[in-house]
C-alpha cells in the first residue's frame, strides 16, 4: 500500500551505512504497519459481528470466523514479527559490531516472509485454517487430503534462515566474550521459535483430545512467551538505555529476570486448559510455574523503573520512552492479572469469557504494540533519511488515542467477562448473558475504532515523513553519528 | 562463571535448548504418556454407527440428500459427512466461539450435561482437538439430539430466526436456496453426532 510505495521512493542515505542495512529495516517496518492496519480493520469487522452489524453478511469469503483468525494472525505475524525483524536488523549489528550474515539472505527472508503472511491471509479466507489457535496458517494439505501448499514447511525453513542470519553475528561476537543483556534474549528467541513452531503445528495433528490440547496450550503460550516476550525485552534493554543515555540499574537483576523467564516460561502452556480433560498434575504444574514467572516480571519491572530514576521527566519529553514505559505498565498489569486469573478459583468463572480477550489485547497491543510503535517512532525518520518526523506533534494525539482506546477496551472486556462468567455460573439462560453485554460490546467496537484511528494517523505520519523532502543537512549519516535525545 | 553465563554457547544450550526440552518433556511428553492407555477410535469405526438424525435428514431433504450423498445414509456417506463437517467447523472458526468441553465447575454439568472425560475425546474427530478457549455461544460437546434437524437448518440459515438475541453469523453458503447443501447436511449431521459417543 501507500507506505510501501513511499518507502521505495524514499531518498537513499547519502552516507552509506556499512553496519546496518537500512533498506531491510525500512521494508520490514513498512510491511509491519500495513499488516497492522489490515489486521485492526479485520478486528473491527469481527467486533461488528458481535454487534450484529457485520458489513458483509452472507459472503463466504468474508465469513466472520475467518476474519477473526486473520485478525489474530495478521497482528502476530504480519505486524509484530515484521517490526521486530526491522528492529533486529537495527539492533543486532550495533550490539555485535558486525553485519548480519548476508543482505541477499535478508531480502530473500523479507519476500519469503511476505509470501507466507499473504498465503496465510488468503488460505484462511478460503477456509483452509488449521485448528491451532495462533497457528491457523493452513497446513500442507487441505483437510480433505487435497494438496495445498507446504506453507508450514516453508515457515520452518524461513525460521532457520532467520536464525542463521542473526545468530551468525551473535555467535561470532558472543562466543568469545560476555554478551550484553539484549543478546541473551535474542540468542534464545530464534531457537525457541523454531522448536515451538515445529511442536505446535505438527503434534496436535497426530495426538487426539487432551494430549493434543497439551501441545496446543504450549504453542499458544510459547508463541507469546518464547518469541514475542524475549524479543520485546531484548529491545527494551537496548533502546531504553541508549535513549536515556544511562546504563540499566542493576546487572544482577537483569540476570535474574532473564533466567527466570527462560526457566519458567516454557513450563506454563497447559494453563490455557484449566479444568479441561488434561491430567490434573499437568494443570497444577502449569499454575505453579505461572505464579513463579512473577519473579521475572517484578525484577524486570523494578530494574527498568529504577533505571528511570533521575530521568523521571523522560516519559513526558521523549516519545519513544513514553511508549516503552506505558507498555511496561500495561505489561505489569497483564502479568499480575495473569497470576491471579490462572488460579483454579478464578478460572471457574473467567475462562471462556471476554476477560481473556481483554487480557490478550492488553499484552499484544498495550505492551508489544506500544513498544513496536515506540521503536518505530525512534527509527523511522532515520531509516528514511529524515531529521525528524513530518509532524512530531501528531505523536501526542496518536499516543492518547491508542492509550485511551486500549485502556477502555481492556476495562470493557474485563467487565464483560465478569458479567458473562457470573451469569453462566448462575445458570441464567444463554441469551441473558448475550443481552447483558450487548452495550459493552458496542462500546468495545468504539474503543477499537479509536485505537484504529490512532494507528492510521501514525501510519499517515510515517508516509508523510518518508515522502516530504528535507534539506541535505538532515542526511542520515549525521543523524546516526550523533543520535538525538 | 560470570563470563560463562553471559556467553552465547551457555545461553543457547542451557536456556535455548535445555529449558525448552525440559518443559516439552515435563508438561508435554509426560502428560501425553499418561493418556496412552485410553483406546483411540478412528473415524471409520465411529461412522459405522449411522446416527438416526442422519437417516432422518435423508427423508427430510430427499432430493438434496440423494444429490450430495447418493446411496442413502450409509456408513461411508456418514463418514464423509462427519469429516466434511469437522473440517468446515475448523475452517469457519466455529471452535473460536463454541467450546467442546464440559468442565466440572461453574454448574456446567447442569447446563450442558455430563462432565467431559479424556477417554471420550480419544477419537479422530478430536484430532486436532477442538476443546476451544472461548464461548460466545454455548458449549457443543453434548449437542447431539438436543434439538431437531429443522432447528439446526433454520439456525444455520439465520440464527436470529430461532434465537433472537444470537450474534452468530448466517451461514447461507451451507444452503442451495433454502435447502441445505452438502456442507449444510454435513454440519447438521455433525451437530447431532456431538456427544453421542458418551453414555447418558
Amino acid at each position: 500500500m501507500t507506505v510501501a510505495v513511499a518507502a521505495k521512493r524514499g531518498a537513499k542515505p547519502l552516507v552509506p551505512q556499512p553496519l546496518i542495512n537500512l533498506g531491510l529495516v525500512k521494508f520490514h517496518m513498512a510491511a509491519g504497519f500495513i499488516f497492522l492496519i489490515i489486521a485492526m480493520l479485520w478486528g473491527i469487522f469481527y467486533a461488528l459481528q458481535l454487534n450484529n452489524l457485520y458489513p458483509f453478511p452472507g459472503i463466504e469469503l468474508f465469513s466472520p470466523g475467518r476474519v477473526r483468525m486473520v485478525h489474530t494472525n495478521g497482528v502476530a505475524y504480519g505486524f509484530i514479527v515484521n517490526v521486530f525483524l526491522a528492529a533486529l536488523y537495527w539492533a543486532v549489528p550495533r550490539l555485535t559490531q558486525r553485519r548480519v550474515l548476508s543482505d541477499l539472505l535478508g531480502w530473500l527472508i523479507f519476500w519469503v516472509y511476505l509470501f507466507i503472511i499473504l498465503w496465510t491471509v488468503v488460505g484462511i479466507h478460503l477456509g483452509y485454517a488449521q485448528a491451532v489457535e495462533w497457528g491457523e496458517t493452513p497446513g500442507a494439505f487441505a483437510a480433505n487430503g487435497s494438496w495445498l501448499f507446504p506453507i508450514d514447511e516453508l515457515v520452518m525453513v524461513g525460521l532457520v534462515l532467520i536464525a542463521i542470519q542473526f545468530l551468525t553475528p551473535i555467535f561470532q561476537f558472543g562466543s568469545k566474550q560476555p554478551m550484553y543483556v539484549s543478546l541473551w534474549y535474542f540468542s534464545v528467541a530464534f531457537i525457541w521459535i523454531i522448536l515451538t513452531y515445529a511442536m505446535g503445528n505438527y503434534l496436535p495433528e497426530f495426538i487426539p483430545g487432551a494430549g493434543g490440547a497439551t501441545f496446543v496450550g504450549l504453542f499458544i503460550h510459547d508463541l507469546v512467551g518464547l518469541l514475542v516476550t524475549p524479543l520485546g525485552w531484548g529491545m527494551m534493554y537496548y533502546f531504553v538505555p541508549s535513549l536515556l543515555k544511562k546504563p540499566i540499574w542493576s546487572h544482577a537483576v537483569s540476570l535474574l529476570g532473564f533466567w527466570g523467564l527462560a526457566f519458567f516460561y516454557p513450563l506454563q502452556g497447559v494453563h490455557h486448559f484449566i479444568y479441561s480433560t488434561i491430567p490434573m498434575f499437568a494443570q497444577f504444574g502449569a499454575v505453579v510455574s505461572t505464579v513463579a514467572i512473577e519473579i521475572m516480571v517484578v525484577t524486570v519491572f523494578i530494574n527498568f523503573f529504577m533505571t528511570l530514576r533521575g530521568r523521571e521527566i523522560a516519559p513526558v519529553t521523549n516519545m519513544p520512552i513514553r511508549w516503552f514505559y506505558t507498555g511496561m505498565v500495561f505489561y505489569v498489569i497483564t502479568c499480575i492479572q495473569c497470576a491471579v486469573h490462572v488460579q483454579f478459583w478464578a478460572q471457574e468463572f473467567v475462562h471462556f469469557t471476554d476477560w481473556v480477550v481483554g487480557h490478550a489485547h492488553l499484552i499484544m497491543f498495550g505492551t508489544f504494540g506500544f513498544w513496536l510503535i515506540g521503536i518505530t517512532t525512534d527509527l523511522w525518520p532515520r531509516v528514511v533519511g529524515r531529521k525528524n518526523w513530518w509532524s512530531p506533534a501528531l505523536h501526542e494525539a496518536v499516543f492518547w488515542m491508542c492509550t485511551i482506546g486500549l485502556a477502555s477496551m481492556f476495562v470493557a472486556l474485563t467487565s464483560a467477562g465478569l458479567v458473562e462468567g457470573y451469569l453462566w455460573k448462575g445458570l441464567a439462560p444463554w441469551e441473558v448473558s448475550l443481552q447483558s453485554v450487548r452495550l459493552i460490546w458496542l462500546f468495545r467496537t468504539a474503543t477499537g475504532l479509536l485505537m484504529f484511528a490512532g494507528v492510521l494517523l501514525f501510519a499517515f505520519n510515517m508516509y508523510m515523513t518518508a515522502t516530504t523532502p528535507e534539506g541535505e543537512e538532515a542526511a542520515l549519516g549525521l543523524k546516526v553519528a550523533a543520535p538525538a535525545k | 562463571m560470570e563470563n560463562t553465563i553471559e556467553k552465547f554457547q551457555f545461553i543457547f544450550l542451557v536456556a535455548g535448548i535445555g529449558f525448552f526440552v525440559l518443559a516439552f518433556v515435563v508438561s508435554g511428553v509426560v502428560t501425553v504418556n499418561a493418556l496412552t492407555n485410553l483406546p483411540y477410535t478412528p473415524l471409520d469405526e465411529l461412522s459405522q454407527d449411522v446416527g438416526p438424525y442422519f437417516t432422518a435428514l435423508s427423508r427430510q431433504y430427499p432430493e438434496q440428500f440423494e444429490k450430495y450423498y447418493p446411496g442413502g445414509p450409509t456408513p461411508e456417506n456418514y463418514r464423509e459427512a462427519l469429516l466434511l463437517a469437522r473440517n468446515t467447523y475448523i475452517g469457519e472458526a466455529c471452535w473460536h466461539c463454541h467450546s467442546q468441553q464440559v468442565r466440572p465447575v461453574a454448574n456446567e454439568d447442569v447446563r450442558f450435561g455430563p462432565v467431559s472425560t479424556a477417554a471420550e475425546q480419544q477419537h479422530e474427530l478430536m484430532m486436532p482437538q477442538l476443546m476451544g478457549t472461548r464461548r460466545v455461544g454455548p458449549d457443543l460437546s453434548r449437542e447431539g439430539g438436543f434439538r431437531s434437524n429443522d432447528w439446526h437448518a433454520a439456525h444455520f440459515y439465520n440464527p436470529r430466526s430461532v434465537a433472537p438475541t444470537s450474534v452468530m453469523p448466517s451461514y447461507t453458503w451451507f444452503f442451495d436456496g433454502q435447502q441445505p447443501n452438502k456442507k449444510g447436511l454435513a454440519m447438521i449431521a455433525y451437530m447431532q453426532w456431538l456427544g453421542t459417543n458418551v453414555e447418558r
